[in-house]
């Protein structure tokens, strides 16, 4: 029992998880390395493994709160949900690449190698609990991801999306280096529960607020809110289709659940400071979400928009700043990567020949051609507009009863109203499917693609009969924070 | 028996039919077959069941009967069924209408017979689900869900515009709604519960006065584009006229009745000082829905969009007898409701009838139709009088009450809603020359069959029930009595209440 020995001098159970991770990731690739390519799928494989171990171990790790280092880094049981997700999501988004990838001969053993070790800098930075760490975690997680955005590296999209996600990620980057700066003159601390500690004691200082300001803009721009987020159309659209189903899960993840412990944790003194900034990223987020997708012929490009108006939804439950608002951001998060992975399965089951499709107009008469696939399929995207019964309506009910709670009316209503327009083009889909005249068949999905396709959308379906379960997850893991 | 959870069985009953239908494999004739088999067993023991409520109810109590309880969602959100003499007979209406709809689509639906039938048995659960819900988000639950199968019926199996048509029903209906989600997440954080019994009860005490007009205006966003009222009203004709025949007994027969609903399960016993201050506001609106819509329906060349039109000035004297807040204007709200979701059901089927064989629904295309269709020329004129609202058919039943109601609350919204009666007997009357009576001159007319013997079966019945509910309206009126009075009681004591302590100067 380590909990019980006195003071060790280093507990490295918390850190267990991103140890599994980081340690695996380096035997799998001197593995690689030494076989050559055609140890990919064997590498997969392996990486898959990985995460699913890292994910049980975060779940057997006891219930107490844990940090190790002097406290930057915890784990508590925040930490814990969003780790699981953020690991699942990635160890799902492998199992989808792999027989694409494949076939547009991309296959690299690098691939899962480079996600293992986004993933470890996932977990550090949901576990972050200074600015340091936060850093560390961030940068880890990015610099994979723009190496693997730009992994189909013969084709002039796939390097733009990548050269465009590091540029502008550099950038952003930078600022929330300057903004950790700025706080850390002006509270003298980079420990999260420090500077809480900080500011508690006096009024909030104008240059804490810059640093703020540029704290939540380098966040903003993991999770692509607007203002940060012209990168995300052109790097979901430009990375091949797997790439981008990992993008728009298991990172995503990781930036809001840093977003929300960042401010939660660290700046509640200053709550009204950061919350009119929230406000601002959320509605702006949800009405560029609702309005720019609409005229989206591709379908990556949509999602990426539908991505951006997600978030903003998401961060609808943050902007309450309340624990009721926290587990609405944990419970969205969780049931929106769910969503996402669901629907890129379809996206990346979307091939004619040998060749990948993805036009929305390819998926015309999908309800006659492959029935199974488009009912999946429309199960999702009404989840994704929010229309009861479906798991993405209860996602929304616990940001925007947060929101209600928290008094912010304008929000709401805003947010609700921006989700009528969001409507329109998940519909636009669902036409296609079920009342235009087929165009030409897809090629046979796989059976891996299949699962989570239905995997998902029955999550979606059957979500509304017992939802207890990760409501009182989020509800715990939204508890940790307070 | 009392411990069965009946109201559960009937609600989720369709659903097993419609996973039934799932596991029948084929797209041959006998396939097809099965499945409408399977639909009109599963809509027919669903009716069969939903008369167990009614034989066991007791009308002498305004209290929620049937109730059931589970955990759902955790904290005070659960999962709540009940029924009381408001809900009961519009569970009744839907169970009924439901085996009409299947029959009437046997041959008319050629494509996606199994989506087709998969899609109305879903649609009837949430139905059902809306009129038995008494906690207020598996309310929404139910209410929101019934978009998704109603846009795909409309979209897949509806007529040229159907697109169009199925967009604007769904993007109007939802908008509507959003707003009515956000006034029950407040209700929840003021009140401390979700639970409808409870809300009716502490409600009125719990909402300032303030946060009441904010919460009626809210919930009135869902209702009037639901009911549909008049300025909201214009997805209505066209879901209407491009969705298939059963889509539109649907439509016509239960799911603009969710909106009047709505109105006497929340907005009048929840909020009752704002609906007290919000009458005249919907009076106007009714009126303006009788006088305008019956003139638009006038105009019509369409058949469907015609009684698409009348359903729209039919529902301003639900809308108005509800909000007279009184016993009479209620009761014959609650009874012009069941009225009008019999008449103008079966008007829809009739339109069917000759649809079926003609394949338009312009007006001007048929003509002297009594001469080859006899028996189509009597059932059709025993709609169009109730319809009209004539003295012996169940429409005129409701459309009396709510006169009187709004009468006693405001003579001037009577007087005027009273021309609507006038110009319904113009529209009715004249939709029913053109079509039937005449010569028939026509060409394409000469060989049209008269009502076959499935036809016939659909329409007996409702025939039946129009005349027996106008000679005798005593079954639904007995139902509905107390829970009405109780309803209207406690409306009036919570004006009362308000109007005294608005004398008493504050201390």
């Amino acid at each position: 029992m380590v909990s019980t020995m006195n003071a060790p001098v280093l507990d490295l159970v918390p850190i267990l998880p991103e140890l599994i991770l980081a340690l695996g990731a380096m035997a799998l690739l001197m593995y690689g390395v030494f076989t050559g390519d055609r140890s990919a799928r064997t590498v997969t494989v392996g990486a898959i493994v990985l995460l699913v171990a890292a994910a049980v171990t975060v779940m057997l790790i006891g219930g107490t709160p844990r940090s190790a280092f002097n406290g930057s880094f915890l784990l508590d049981g925040f930490a814990r949900f969003m780790k699981v997700l953020a690991f699942l999501g990635a160890a799902v988004a492998l199992v989808l690449s792999q027989d694409f990838l494949r076939r547009e001969r991309i296959e690299k053993f690098e691939f899962p190698i480079l996600i293992l070790l986004s993933a470890t800098g996932m977990g550090v930075l949901i576990s972050a609990g200074d600015l340091i760490a936060l850093y560390m975690g961030l940068e880890l997680m990015s610099l994979a991801l723009y190496v693997i955005a730009s992994i189909h590296r013969d084709n002039a999209k796939s390097t733009e999306a990548g050269l465009k996600y590091f540029v502008l990620g550099a950038l952003s980057s930078g600022m929330l280096l300057y903004g950790c700066s700025l706080i850390y003159g002006f509270t003298g601390t980079v420990q999260l529960a420090g500077i809480a500690a900080a500011l508690k004691t006096g009024p909030i200082s104008l240059g804490l607020v810059f640093g703020l300001v540029f704290l939540i803009a380098g966040m903003a721009f993991k999770v692509s809110a607007v203002p940060f987020h012209m990168w995300t159309p052109d790097v979901y659209e430009g990375a091949p289709s797997p790439v981008t189903a990992f993008f728009a899960a298991a990172p995503k993840v990781a930036a809001i659940a840093i977003f929300a412990r960042v401010l939660v944790t660290g700046f509640p003194a200053a709550t009204q400071q950061w919350q009119q900034i929230v406000v601002f990223v959320s509605v702006g987020s949800m009405l560029l979400g609702a309005f720019a997708a609409i005229g989206q012929t591709n379908i990556k490009r949509l999602m990426a928009y539908s991505s951006i108006g997600h978030m903003g939804f998401a961060l609808v439950g943050l902007a309450a700043g309340t624990a009721a608002g926290v587990q609405g951001v944990a419970a969205y998060i969780a049931i929106y990567m769910i969503m996402t992975l669901g629907t890129f399965a379809c996206i990346i089951a979307m091939r004619r020949g040998d060749e990948a499709v993805e036009t929305i107009d390819d998926l015309a008469g999908l309800s006659r051609t492959n029935p199974l696939m488009a009912a999946a399929l429309a199960a999702l995207l009404f989840s994704l507009a929010g229309i009861p019964p479906l798991a993405g309506f209860f996602a929304k009910w616990y940001v925007f009863s947060a929101a209600i709670e928290a008094q912010l009316y304008t929000l709401a209503v805003i947010g609700v109203l921006s989700s009528v327009v969001g409507c329109y083009y998940y519909l636009r889909i669902v036409k296609l499917m079920y009342f235009d005249e087929p165009a030409p068949a897809f090629s046979p999905v796989r059976i891996e693609l299949k699962t989570v396709l239905v995997a998902s959308a029955l999550f979606n379906t059957l979500f509304v009969i017992y939802p207890a379960p990760l409501v009182a997850a989020a509800a715990a893991a939204a508890r940790a924070l307070f | 028996m009392s411990n069965a959870p009946i109201l559960s069985i009937i609600t989720f009953l369709p659903l097993l039919g419609a996973a039934l239908i799932l596991l029948v494999r084929g797209d041959d004739e006998a396939a097809k077959r099965n499945i409408r088999m399977i639909a009109l067993f599963a809509t027919l023991v669903t009716f069969g069941l939903s008369l167990i409520p009614v034989w066991l109810f007791n009308p002498a109590t305004a209290e929620f009967q049937f109730v059931e309880r589970a955990a759902w969602l955790g904290g005070v959100i659960s999962y709540r069924m009940g029924v009381d003499g408001i809900s009961l007979p519009l569970v009744i209406l839907t169970t009924f209408l439901m085996p009409f709809c299947i029959l009437a689509s046997w041959v008319s639906i050629e494509k996606r017979v199994k989506e087709y039938m998969i899609a109305f048995l879903v649609l009837e659960t949430l139905m059902i689900g809306v009129f038995c819900a008494l906690d207020i988000v598996l309310f929404y639950l139910f209410f929101e869900a019934g978009l998704i199968p109603m846009f795909l019926i409309i979209g897949i199996w509806g007529g040229k515009r159907r697109v169009y048509a199925a967009y604007k029903f769904f993007l109007y209906t939802l908008l509507g709604s959003v707003l009515m989600l956000l006034a029950i997440m407040a209700m929840i954080f003021a009140a401390g519960t979700s639970d409808i019994a409870e809300l009716i009860k502490t409600g009125p005490q719990i909402f300032s006065r303030d946060m009441q007009f904010w919460l009626w205006l809210a919930f009135f966003a869902s209702f009037a584009v639901k009911m549909p009222m008049w300025p909201v009203h214009t997805w209505l004709p066209d879901a209407h006229v491009e969705a298939p025949t059963a889509g539109s007994v649907i439509l016509a027969g239960v799911l603009l009745k969710m909106g009047g609903y709505g109105f006497l399960r929340f907005s009048l016993p929840m909020f009752p000082e704002a609906s007290a201050f919000f009458a005249p506001f919907v009076f106007t609106l009714s009126v303006i829905a009788i006088i305008y819509t019956s003139l638009v329906a006038l105009m019509q060349e369409d058949i469907k969009k015609l009684i698409a039109y009348s359903s729209v000035a039919h529902m301003g004297f639900v809308t108005m007898g509800i909000f007279a807040g009184n016993a009479e204007g209620i009761q014959g709200a609650v009874f012009q409701m069941i009225s009008h979701g019999i008449v103008s059901g079966a008007l829809f089927l009739c339109v069917g009838v000759v649809y079926d064989r003609m394949h338009t629904r312009e007006i001007a295309a048929y003509g002297g139709l009594v001469n080859r269709m006899p028996i189509y020329a009597v059932i059709f004129m025993v709609f169009t009088m109730a319809n009209v609202g004539l003295p012996g058919t169940s429409g005129f039943v409701g459309e009396f009450l709510t006169l009187m109601g709004t009468f006693k609350s405001s003579t001037i919204a009577a007087f005027l809603a009273t021309t609507g009666v006038i110009l319904s007997a113009g529209y009715a009357l004249w939709l029913y020359r053109q079509v039937v009576w005449g010569e028939l001159t026509k060409p394409s007319l000469k060989a049209i069959a008269d009502v076959d013997r499935r036809e016939l079966t659909i329409l007996v019945p409702l025939v039946v029930l129009t005349i027996f509910f106008g000679v005798y309206p005593r079954p639904i009126l007995a139902t509905s009595e107390v829970a009405v009075n109780a309803l209207v009681e406690s409306y009036k004591q919570a004006n009362g209440a308000a109007r005294t302590a608005a004398a008493v100067p504050p201390r």
